[in-house]
Parts: structure tokens; C-alpha cells; sequence
């Protein structure tokens, strides 16, 4: 059951990720996101993190998708023309794809971590649920949270900065 | 599931993301393909927190996101901004910072 709820929801993530790179309208490209955004909330669930699960579901499809299909909306989805500004573009991209996948999969296979074969180990009923992170965020990881935080706010004013109409002046 | 399948999928997930920001040049995509490596990251995290069996991975996995939130708002008020200027919307025509 795990293994074709993993394989379902892997198949998704995939599927998604190259939607998204695939699509020609961005409209669609965000469409394939949100699928994507979904097979990894399963995934995080199999790994026994509900919150986070819970989190990308409400924080990540739910706000951010809505934030990019209002700016989508907003510019236009027009089409990417089909002109090539650097030759060879489409044909060197997915190879240094596939390279750094190779990369990728050297590191890990000569990481010589013997828990990767493993299921990981057993956890009790609670782990990764909201008690238990919140407690953590709380208590031993404060600072960040609260650095975050600010980081939050300064983000919100820098896109009111950057995004805002200016009433006079010539710069728009 | 044995976690080395997670981390698999995770590093074939990064480098779909890699791939997008090579190959597309709508800077909406590009930052798209920006959020796919960062989620292929958090489910790295994820896994690696499983292995371990201790949740201050996930904590790291939702600074991530907080992380990634930014990065949306901040981007999506540059596109914004180039959009009102009425600049194309293409990397490769945005050469002012070319040296």
C-alpha cells in the first residue's frame, strides 16, 4: 500500500515538475505546479510529517499558487516565441540536467550513509504532528523563527516598494 | 519505502528544476522552476529527518518555506514592476546589467 501511494504520488511530482518546464503558457506551467505541490504533500505524509504536509497544502498551493495566478493573469500569458537567442540552448539545457542528476546520484551513492537503505526508525504516534514542531520552534529554534519573521516583513514591504504606483514624478 | 528512493526522486526533481531556469526565459517560469528546486530540497529535508527519526528537519524545511515566500513576493513585485515600464518580459531582451 505505502509502496503504490509512493509510487502515485512520485509519478505526480514528476509529472508536475515537467509540466512545468514543458508548458509553453505559463498559465498551464502554474496549473502543473499545483499538481506537483500536491504529490509532495502525499510524499511528506508517507514520511510521517503531517504539519509540514499540512503546511504545503495551505501555505504553498493555497496562497503562493494564488499570488502567481493573479500576476499571470495580471501580464498576460503571452506565448514564448519560438526564436532562439543563444544556439544550442534547448539541446545543452537537459544535458547539464542529466549531468547534474549524475552528480547528484554519485553523491548520494558514495555518501556511505548506511540509514539510506532503510525505512528510517520507528517514531511514535506523534511525531512530526503540530505539537511536536511547534514545541520546537518555540523552544530550540526561537531565533530563527523570529529572524523569519522579519524576514517576512521586510519581504512584504520590499514588493510594495518595488510593485507600487507613484502618484507624481516621471517614473512610473 | 526505504528513504534512498526519497532522495532519488528528490535529486531528479532538483535537476528538472535546474533544467527549467536553462531552458525557459519567461522570468515567471524561471521563478517556477526556482520553487521546484526549492521543494525538491524540503523533501530532502523531510527524508533526511525521517532517517534520523528527529523532527528539527522539518523546522529547517519550513524556514525553506518561509524562505521561498519571500522570494515569490519579492519576484513577483519585480515582474510586476517591469510589466508597468512596459519592458518585455524575457531574460534575454533585460540586458541593461550586462557588463
Amino acid at each position: 500500500m505505502e509502496a503504490v501511494l509512493f509510487f502515485a504520488a512520485a509519478l505526480g511530482a514528476l509529472g508536475g515538475a515537467i509540466g512545468v518546464v514543458a508548458m509553453r503558457n505559463p498559465f498551464y506551467s502554474v496549473l502543473a505546479l499545483i499538481v506537483h505541490l500536491f504529490s509532495l504533500a502525499v510524499l511528506f505524509l508517507l514520511l510521517s510529517s503531517a504539519f509540514i504536509a499540512a503546511a504545503q497544502v495551505v501555505v504553498y498551493a493555497g496562497a503562493v499558487m494564488v499570488l502567481y495566478v493573479f500576476v499571470v493573469a495580471y501580464v498576460g500569458s503571452g506565448d514564448e516565441s519560438a526564436w532562439e537567442p543563444l544556439p544550442g540552448q534547448r539541446l545543452l539545457a537537459p544535458l547539464i540536467g542529466i549531468a547534474l542528476f549524475v552528480e547528484l546520484a554519485i553523491a548520494v551513492l558514495a555518501s556511505s550513509l548506511l540509514a539510506l537503505g532503510s525505512d528510517g526508525p520507528e517514531v511514535e504516534a506523534g511525531f512530526g504532528d503540530p505539537a511536536a514542531i511547534g514545541y520546537l520552534l518555540l523552544e530550540k529554534f526561537l531565533v530563527p523563527f523570529e529572524a523569519s519573521s522579519i524576514l517576512l516583513l521586510l519581504a512584504a514591504v520590499g514588493a510594495i516598494v518595488l510593485a507600487g504606483r507613484r502618484r507624481e514624478g516621471g517614473r512610473a | 519505502m526505504s528513504i534512498e528512493w526519497y532522495i532519488v526522486l528528490s535529486s531528479l526533481l532538483f535537476a528538472t528544476g535546474a533544467m527549467g531556469i536553462l531552458l525557459r526565459r519567461s522570468p515567471i517560469v524561471i521563478l517556477l522552476c526556482l520553487e521546484l528546486m526549492l521543494n525538491a530540497g524540503n523533501l530532502a529535508l523531510v527524508a533526511f529527518s525521517r532517517m534520523v527519526g528527529n523532527e528539527e528537519g522539518q523546522v529547517f524545511a519550513l524556514v525553506v518555506m518561509v524562505v521561498a515566500a519571500c522570494e515569490v513576493v519579492v519576484g513577483l513585485g519585480l515582474i510586476v514592476a517591469i510589466f508597468r515600464r512596459k519592458l518585455p518580459l524575457d531574460v534575454d531582451e533585460l540586458t541593461e546589467l550586462r557588463g
